[in-house]
């Protein structure tokens, strides 16, 4: 793992006095930005394409054909951004014993009852849980997005497979975009200090004892001397 | 493609009703086929191209008539060959004109999620209209017939139009004025359903042919191309024409109650995070339990 604890006396993006520590390397920001811009394209593209209420949404991004003819491409992007992730997290979002004591507490979690909540290493089971819906979900419109693309390729004997990447790459598409409306309402608005970490990459060490203890305790462990540290992030 | 003075009804991807879709009522217009009197002299496919303005294409051959495997997005009618082994063990050389078949119910234009870039007229006739099309290829699985052609080159999907053009002016399609022997007709869809039942009966009276019928797949809503054929029980004989055609329940579904599932799904998720935030508010970063130095 690529975290360390930073030694700073105050902090360049809440103010806060306070040690910091570095949740998130710059290789990490990137891939999320990347994912984060490649995904939004495809939605708001694929929500033009999804309802005639909705077209309008591909008049700003270039209008209906630049759409149609970006929204493949960005999603192999995605797609490349989403193993690029998983090359990267694969080992810090397999699901541990303590995943499974803090998703019985989830209630907890949803009522802000923090204190009751049993304690998570890097990434807390929700989290987990949002990084496997957007791996398999990737994979499944993978897949079906291709049978779209090149549907004259599909032979007319074989059209049940056009109907099946239709309907797989809906499926796929409504369960992310769920898993994307929490995430960014739990990214901006809910946890605080969430935003701007996987921006700068910091948090300060009362945010990850807060939400991430056992994260906190392994890289407390690894500290090293104050004046050393932080150099990369 | 060109539309001149004929009426809309329908409307691809089109949000609300369509203005203007009953002010006038015209008669539903029909391409009538007899494929008993058809010779496959391919006059109607050299007429489609000169009308349409495409230059005749390399042909492949693959044991058979037949110009090329299937319709092409430069190339919208094709005379389909097939030898057809009777039960009397005798052969039987049918061929059959394939196009769109302009369905009163077009999966193409269900399917189409790009504002206009499909029509359907007042008159019956399915067209693309390709300044609107985004080439996204849904016509191409709302087809029950496999009709819809992509141009790679500008990313277009391109049909037979019913000759849209000549008929607002009133003329007949380019294919039924080259027909030499007359087994294309085209008028009002009473009229055609009327010659062929005529002529079916004919060819079941006096010709032998006891399952001779009339082509007109009530599962798309009855189409503005019928055909007459010797055996109606078997479509699938000449070159493929499916025996029960409808949109697919996929297409139907997708195009239908999917959509509202999908859209308030949609809908409670954002308004599901935006209550949670009204009742619960940010997360508070708590001061450890152990007291240990932590700065809230």
């Amino acid at each position: 793992m690529s975290s360390h604890v930073i030694s700073t006396p105050t902090t360049r993006t809440t103010g806060e006095p306070g040690e910091r520590i570095l949740r998130y390397t710059l290789g990490e920001r990137v891939n999320h930005w990347f994912a984060a811009f490649t995904y939004s394209y495809c939605l708001i593209t694929g929500l033009a394409f999804w309802s005639p209420y909705m077209y309008w949404l591909a008049a700003i991004v270039g209008g209906g054909p630049t759409a149609r003819f970006w929204h493949p491409w960005l999603g192999l992007a995605f797609t490349a951004s989403m193993f690029w992730m998983y090359q990267m997290w694969d080992r810090d979002m397999r699901i541990t014993e303590a995943d499974r004591r803090w998703a019985a507490a989830m209630k907890s979690y949803i009522e802000n009852d923090d204190q009751n909540l049993p304690p998570e290493g890097r990434f807390n089971y929700g989290q987990k849980l949002f990084f496997w819906l957007m791996f398999y979900g990737i994979i499944l419109l993978l897949i079906s997005g291709i049978g779209l693309w090149f549907v004259e390729g599909i032979p007319w004997s074989l059209r049940w497979l056009r109907y099946l990447s239709v309907t797989v790459h809906v499926v796929a598409a409504m369960a992310t975009i769920g898993g994307f409306i929490i995430h960014v309402y739990m990214g901006t608005a809910m946890v605080r200090g969430g935003f701007t970490s996987i921006i700068r990459g910091e948090v300060s060490t009362a945010w990850a004892k807060t939400h991430h203890r056992l994260w906190y305790e392994e890289v407390s462990k690894r500290q090293t001397p104050p004046g050393q540290a932080g150099t990369r992030r | 493609m060109a539309q001149a003075t004929l009426q809309i009804v329908k409307i691809s991807g089109h949000a609300g009703p369509v203005a203007g879709a009953g002010v006038e009522r015209s008669e539903q217009l029909c391409k009538l086929i007899d494929t008993t009197t058809c010779i496959g002299c391919k006059a109607c496919e050299v007429a489609c191209l000169e009308w349409n303005g495409y230059t005749f294409t390399e042909t492949s051959f693959d044991n058979s008539y037949q110009t090329m495997p299937s319709t092409a997005w430069n190339y919208w009618n094709l005379i389909k060959f097939n030898e057809h082994e009777r039960e009397d063990g005798t052969l039987q050389l049918l061929m059959r004109k394939d196009q769109c078949m302009h369905c009163s119910d077009p999966g193409c234009l269900m399917a189409c999620p790009a504002d206009g870039a499909i029509v359907q007229y007042s008159n019956g006739i399915v067209d693309f209209q390709q300044q609107n099309c985004i080439g996204c290829g849904y016509c191409v699985s709302g087809c029950p017939f496999d009709i819809p052609k992509f141009n790679s080159e500008t990313k277009k999907m391109f049909k037979c139009t019913l000759c849209s053009d000549r008929v607002g002016q009133g003329l007949e399609p380019a294919c039924i004025k080259s027909c030499p022997t007359g087994c294309l007709h085209f008028g009002t869809k009473e009229d055609m359903s009327f010659l062929a039942e005529s002529r079916a009966k004919q060819l079941r009276d006096h010709f032998g042919f006891e399952k001779a019928g009339v082509y007109d797949p009530a599962g798309v809503g009855g189409t503005g191309v019928i055909y007459v054929l010797h055996d109606v029980t078997n479509p699938e004989a000449y070159g493929g024409l499916p025996k029960d055609p409808h949109i697919p329940w996929v297409v139907r579904f997708w195009k239908g109650p999917a959509k509202w599932i999908g859209n308030l799904a949609m809908l409670f998720g954002v308004i599901g995070v935006t209550l949670h935030y009204f009742r619960y508010g940010p997360k508070e970063i708590h001061p450890p339990r152990n007291g240990n130095g932590g700065k809230p």
